[in-house]
């Protein structure tokens, strides 16, 4: 469906230094950094997938994004989706994709929404019939009714942020980009997003690449993510494979009846302890969490124990720093 | 076409959102563009004529080419303001919409306000056509019609190259100011009262001279052996808008985005 080869971008970026001085400088005499956003990614996605698309800021997420909906051409390598190469067959290709800017609306700011959508309608050129029952799906699905006469000006941004995933909708698009959907969202609404998401994907086989920085987001939604920095593919893998990877890490936290001693406990690292509370981190590759509870229980009397896997966000920092990034 | 005209009912409800400074501002381009014109009557007030040219005639001239400013100032202000639209990102939309960019930046914006301005040059040049004695014809009436469009064509071409030239730059170019405020203000007079070069710079390479001053000559009956040339040199602005158009889907193709 989405096939991406060699891709390489880099942009000149003027150098600025500071200071009034060294502006009037510029002014005449620029020197120039080049500035690899994309170097040489290659990826396929198939149809029906939801792929994460992560990495930190300035990683090239938003760049590939653009270059993958056909807004900027690339220095080198391929990229088609759905037979088309986007830079290349712009208008006809766009017809089948959607595009959502977290941070840029694509509603016209002053006139009811159902008007911004109406004008949509006229730009992707779907039949009426069409329209009407695509409307009234996304309607109820992303509860519009109540919205969908204000202007866009008087919405709060969770709200505008369904509008915004409803217009991208329309013309029933096979590719959806979502280019940080959930930036600055509250926790409800937020949800409400992922559940459509989920939903547009599993109903009507929308294939959905996501940029995000909330993990939370790729956790409800991305079986595979593709990690990108400083330009370069990182890691192109499932959600799962991390958790394999980085989950045999467990956190034990144990209360115990007061025990004045500090605990030395075979095949794991005693993180903190007091006389009532220890933490220990264990690497479940090295040891058996049974064997830890036995050592433990043989020390002190056991009151609770909590075992937690390391947070998908603390994953991925890993991953960040493996890759010293 | 018919989108075109939807997008700017679109601009117009967004406009109607905010009468009270629609209206002050109609006012005033209604107002403004007599301060010119007050300083062209107390200069023939004062000459009398220039190189044979009657203060009506000019006033023909001047409302002319005024009328095609503001039109194309209505029509091509997406273009005119373009760099905002580079500068804040929102040309990305405008390119994953299955529409050609040149319609959508035209849709993009519409500036209503210049009603006035159309609205003064529209009262000079029916106070000229009053003032001056000359036989219409049918033929004549066409001519004036298509000029005002060969000029709309060449003031939009114009703002479409300092479009282009956002795509290298991201801000807007004052530069090409020179070119529409400059050639406004330049052809608002007859051409042949400058020196040649000048003359030569607005017929070959901005034909202002090709859609105001020439064909003028035919319509006040000053032109000398065959009107045809006269009446169809106008052509030269619609072509104008040719070489425009191509540099700009050359330039779309150098777009580079912002940060995301």
């Amino acid at each position: 469906m989405i096939k991406v080869q060699g891709l390489s971008k880099a942009y000149q970026v003027a150098k600025r230094s500071s200071g009034v001085k060294q502006a009037m400088k510029a002014l005449f005499k620029r020197e120039y950094k080049i500035v690899e956003a994309l170097n040489d990614i290659s990826f396929t996605i198939e149809q029906g997938e939801i792929v994460g698309y992560i990495g930190p800021n300035g990683a090239g997420k938003s760049t590939t994004i653009k270059v993958m909906s056909g807004i900027l051409v690339p220095d080198h390598g391929t990229c088609t989706v759905m037979g088309y190469t986007p830079w290349k067959d712009r208008v006809n290709y766009v017809k089948h994709i959607g595009v959502v800017f977290g941070q840029r609306s694509q509603l016209w700011w002053d006139v009811p929404v159902l008007d911004s959508f109406d004008l949509l309608r006229d730009i992707y050129k779907v039949p009426e019939e069409e329209y009407r029952s695509t409307l009234a799906l996304l309607t109820e699905t992303l509860e519009l009714e109540e919205i969908i006469q204000m202007p866009v000006r008087q919405l709060s941004l969770g709200q505008r942020m369904r509008c915004e995933i409803a217009a991208s909708l329309l013309h029933s698009p096979s590719v959806l980009f979502l280019d940080e959907p959930t930036i600055g969202l509250d926790a409800v609404s937020k949800i409400a997003v992922r559940r459509f998401i989920r939903r547009i994907n599993e109903e009507k086989g929308v294939t959905i690449i996501l940029t995000t920085h909330d993990m939370n987001d790729i956790e409800a939604l991305a079986n595979r993510i593709i990690l990108i920095g400083k330009g370069k593919l990182l890691y192109d893998g499932s959600l799962n494979a991390i958790r394999n990877r980085f989950g045999t890490g467990k956190t034990i936290t144990v209360v115990y009846s007061h025990h004045n001693e500090p605990l030395q406990v075979e095949g794991a690292v005693v993180e903190s302890w007091s006389a009532e509370r220890a933490v220990l981190s264990v690497d479940t590759s090295q040891v058996v969490i049974s064997e830890v509870l036995i050592r433990l229980s043989q020390q002190v009397e056991l009151l609770d124990v909590t075992i937690d896997t390391l947070p998908i966000e603390d994953m991925i920092v890993q991953l960040y720093k493996e890759h010293q990034i | 076409m018919k989108l075109y005209g939807k997008y700017i009912a679109m601009l117009f409800k967004s406009q109607m959102q905010y009468r009270a400074s629609f209206w002050l501002l109609t006012l005033g381009q209604f107002l403004v563009p007599f301060s010119v014109f007050a300083g062209l009557y107390f200069l023939f007030e004062r000459f009398g004529q220039i190189r044979g040219w009657e203060f009506q005639e000019v006033a023909l001239c001047f409302s002319i080419i005024h009328m095609s400013y503001a039109l194309s100032e209505c029509f091509a202000r997406g273009f005119d303001s373009f760099s905002t639209l580079v500068g804040n990102g929102d040309f990305d939309r405008v390119l994953v919409r299955p529409r050609s960019t040149v319609l959508q930046v035209l849709g993009s914006k519409f500036e209503f306000s210049r009603v006035g301005k159309l609205a003064q040059s529209l009262f000079v040049l029916g106070w000229a056509i009053s003032q001056l004695v000359m036989d219409w014809s049918m033929l004549k009436v066409l001519v004036l019609l298509f000029m005002i469009v060969s000029g709309v064509c060449i003031f939009t071409g114009i703002f479409i190259l300092a479009a282009t030239m956002c795509f290298w730059t991201v801000q807007g170019l004052e530069i090409a100011n020179i070119f529409t405020d400059g050639g406004r203000e330049m052809a608002q007079y007859p051409l042949n009262i400058y020196q040649k070069w000048v003359v030569r710079f607005f017929t070959f390479i901005i034909p202002f001279g090709c859609v105001n001053y020439l064909p003028l000559l035919y319509l006040l009956g000053k032109s000398t052996g065959n009107d045809l040339p006269y009446m169809l040199a106008p052509l030269a602005g619609i072509a104008f808008l040719v070489p425009c158009l191509l540099m700009w889907s050359h330039g779309v193709r150098h777009y580079r985005s912002t940060g995301s």
